[in-house]
């Protein structure tokens, strides 16, 4: 039977079927979903949404190291959370199959950076599987699973946005037992990496890469397809699919499997053909080694690792390739001038009132990575840097003590600060740092679609759990100026930043309503502008609330967008908004 | 290892890329843009075609413009739809419509909902929306097959302003190879029991539009 299935769907559905009984992950676009589909199949699989990365990774590993088949599921930022267990996994090995799902996000569609996950492959010297399409993705997994388990090396299953998102036709099997039972079998020289023993370790790693190198040459998922001779292609992963479609006539050396590389495959590809070129996403990961083992190729010189490719960029590629001319296609003169449409923060966010609120203030605002980040776009203004999961406690610290002369305010999520906030606050209050942290708990991870977090009192099988209050952890850090805010209620919001800005103490600021996306409804009754009593200020559109939409009669509010937070009311000195529908 | 392909073969491949039909749906964040993409994927898959789509997911979803891509044939390759390859655009917001206007072929069908939803950037006054006839005139010149459909007030006079993704794939559904009785059943495969009979109707008043 064949399914329409995403990639993300395809993973879960390979997770299930290769006896996969252990899943850990932290949510992150675009790899969220391939959990949140490896869950449906409970009690068959026990799946957790882990505070982060690492230790994600590290229940995986766990996991494998007493006999169990695991995955662990991340975005590619995510990786280097989890580097730590993953570079040393490689030595211990594992005993049941273990394979990281990293999601790449060339094009950056929801993410900070462009980092190409396969580089970690080469650097932990583990084999790494990269599908084209969702067949693919379930096979690989599959396939991966088969490899780590059998050569006990942990693996990389690598997708990217398109791969994870784009949906196609999977034929679904039968689910394979789970192996052999589980328990752990003391061996101290291969699961204690002291140097006594992790010398030795050091040595079967390189051992192991020699007998994976002979599964990347024979493994059918790295396979020549012969057609004009004139040229061949090298490429991997969704790139795969548009050369495909942009040289449809040329022969292509695919790579499946592209870790270890396959070299006595390259080198057939390479003589079989009259000229080379390698078509790769991001890196020139493979361009780099077809080059070191001697061969001729063009690739980087014609194919951009900046930003995602597509057919119509590989045609620009194509062209250059030919000596044509390959200007870009100009945008249609339909599409010009037209009003920007940026993703904005909700109506109704609990967000903006924080943010409104900091942009009264002469404050740098370190940020975080999540809904939030939204913050740093007009009209609010109110996010000054981005680092990473965290850093928008640390960098506070770090710029207090460098002797910034403006006050520092630091802004992470609840999902954030559960995943590497908390080490922050504690280095604040060790350090006799003064920052104030604010910490805006929405109940959920809300930007990759709403996962719990141990915060939210749910865990991803579905069961009631405790709900670790953020509060008592600042307090546990040894913060001891902690207040809690309704967002919602703009003068004490106002109030109790100003006030603890200006005090020279460490202080934790948690600003707590529900995302109403998450709890599906209108935070109050729709607030709507009393033309006669508006006096076209246009305060309240400082808000960026998407719901105040100003026309040429002054500014209106749309009442199907509005979600009833009120700040606008709160806002208007001509007190021209009022609750409730026309009378 | 490696295999070899007839010439046969080949040529066949060659011929079926003609045949894939290539649909972009556009619109905003939370316009339910992914159901109809849903759909419209299951009568392809019903009818036996190999069908790819793609969407996008996270922060471009949060109020900004997105996207959903449809293609399905004999043997799909890209999941994207390449500039100047959709047979159809159908788009839930007029301005949205324009942005993505050079997806579409020069004779494809561009169905687009009168809707208009303002950014936050025309509130701030960082930008402006086009007026109403701007837009029809743009509109007409940028699509010479245009069906411009008020399908928010066809949605609402339903009963649920939210079908108004479903107007629109009706209209589509007119530009498309599929027979009736497979969008039936896609819709009857992608929407919950209790919405079904308003999106059955708001389909019905989309394909019967004009």
């Amino acid at each position: 039977m064949k399914r329409l299935m995403s990639g993300n769907e395809a993973i879960a559905r390979g997770a299930f079927e290769a006896g996969v009984t252990v899943g850990a992950g932290y949510p992150g676009t675009p790899s969220t979903e391939i959990l949140e589909n490896l869950v449906k199949y409970k009690p068959d699989v026990y799946c957790e949404w882990s505070p982060n990365e690492k230790v994600a990774f590290e229940v995986a590993a766990g996991a494998a190291l007493s006999g169990a088949r695991s995955i662990v599921t991340m975005k590619h930022v995510g990786l280097n959370v989890a580097a730590d267990p993953l570079m040393t996994l490689s030595y211990i090995s594992v005993e049941g199959g273990f394979v990281a799902c990293v999601a790449d996000d060339p094009g950056m569609h929801s993410s900070q950076n462009e980092q190409d996950t396969r580089n970690y492959a080469r650097f932990a010297k583990i084999p790494i599987f990269e599908p084209s399409d969702s067949q693919e993705a379930k096979d690989f997994l599959i396939l991966a699973m088969q490899v780590s388990e059998q050569f006990k090396t942990p693996a990389i299953l690598r997708t990217t946005t398109r791969v994870s998102h784009s949906r196609s036709l999977v034929e679904i099997g039968e689910r394979a037992s789970p192996g052999k039972p589980v328990g752990f079998a003391k061996n101290p020289s291969r699961f204690v990496p002291i140097p006594v023993w992790g010398r030795p370790m050091r040595v079967r790693v390189e051992e192991r890469l020699k007998s994976l190198q002979k599964i990347s040459e024979s493994s059918p998922v790295n396979r020549i397809r012969w057609r004009d001779r004139n040229l061949g292609i090298i490429s991997s992963s969704i790139a795969y699919q548009y050369a495909r479609e942009v040289w449809p006539d040329a022969s292509f050396l695919k790579l499946g499997m592209s870790y270890p590389f396959p070299d006595a495959l390259i080198r057939e590809f390479a003589a079989g053909v009259s000229s080379l070129l390698v078509v790769e996403e991001l890196d020139d990961f493979i361009e780099e080694h077809v080059k070191a083992l001697g061969l001729t190729c063009r690739g980087r010189d014609v194919v951009s690792g900046i930003m995602e490719l597509s057919v119509d960029r590989l045609r620009s590629s194509k062209a250059r390739l030919e000596g044509r001319d390959a200007a870009e296609p100009k945008p249609s003169p339909f599409s010009e001038g037209l009003p920007p449409r940026p993703p904005v923060l909700c109506p109704g966010c609990p967000h903006r009132g924080v943010f409104y609120a900091l942009g009264k203030e002469k404050v740098v605002v370190t940020g975080d990575i999540g809904c939030y980040s939204l913050g740093a776009f007009p009209p609010l203004n109110r996010m000054d840097s981005i680092l990473c999961m965290g850093a928008g406690i640390s960098m506070a610290h770090g710029m207090e003590k460098a002797g910034e002369p403006q006050k520092v305010v630091g802004v992470v999520g609840d999902s954030t600060f559960f995943h590497s906030g908390i080490t922050g606050l504690l280095d604040i209050a060790y350090n006799h740092g003064h920052s104030t942290i604010i910490v805006l708990d929405n109940r959920t991870t809300a930007m990759t679609g709403h996962q719990d977090h141990p915060g939210t009192g749910r865990t991803l099988m579905g069961e009631p759990t405790l709900a670790v209050k953020i509060e008592n952890i600042g307090r546990a850090c040894g913060i001891s100026r902690v207040n809690a805010i309704n967002p919602y209620d703009l003068e004490e919001t106002r109030r109790v930043i100003s006030q603890e800005i200006a005090i020279n103490e460490p202080s934790l600021i948690v600003s707590r309503a529900p995302c109403p996306l998450r709890e599906r409804k209108k935070v109050g009754e729709p607030r709507r502008i009393l033309a006669e009593e508006c006096k076209g200020c246009e305060i309240c559109l400082g808000l960026g609330c998407p719901a105040i939409e100003n026309g040429e009669g002054g500014p209106r509010i749309n009442e199907t967008l509005c979600a009833g937070c009120g700040l606008c009311q709160q806002v208007c000195p001509a007190e021209a908004i009022v609750s409730g529908v026309r009378a | 290892m490696s295999e070899t392909r007839s010439a046969k073969a080949d040529a066949h491949e060659n011929e079926t890329e003609t045949e894939t039909k290539s649909i972009v749906l556009v619109g905003v964040g939370g316009q339910g843009i992914l159901l109809a993409s849903e759909i419209l994927a299951q009568a392809a898959m019903l009818e036996g075609y190999d069908v790819k789509t793609n969407e996008v997911h996270g922060m471009a979803q949060r109020g900004g413009s997105v996207m959903a891509q449809i293609r399905y044939g004999k043997d799909v390759k890209s999941p994207l739809v390449a500039r100047n390859g959709a047979h159809i655009l159908g788009s839930l917001e007029k301005v949205e419509a324009l942005r993505f206007s050079d997806y579409i072929r020069p004779e494809g069908l561009a169905v687009v909902s009168t809707q208009a939803i303002m950014p936050v950037t025309v509130s701030t006054n960082a930008a402006s929306y086009p007026t109403d006839a701007q837009a029809e005139d743009r509109l007409n010149r940028a699509f010479p097959r245009l069906v411009y459909i008020d399908a928010t007030k066809i949605a609402d006079n339903l009963g649920d302003i939210r079908a108004a993704n479903i107007v629109i794939l009706g209209a589509i559904s007119k530009g498309l190879d599929l027979p009736l009785a497979a969008w039936e059943k896609a819709i009857s495969l992608c929407v919950k029991e209790r919405f079904l009979e308003t999106n059955r109707r708001a389909f019905a008043a989309g394909r019967n539009y004009r």
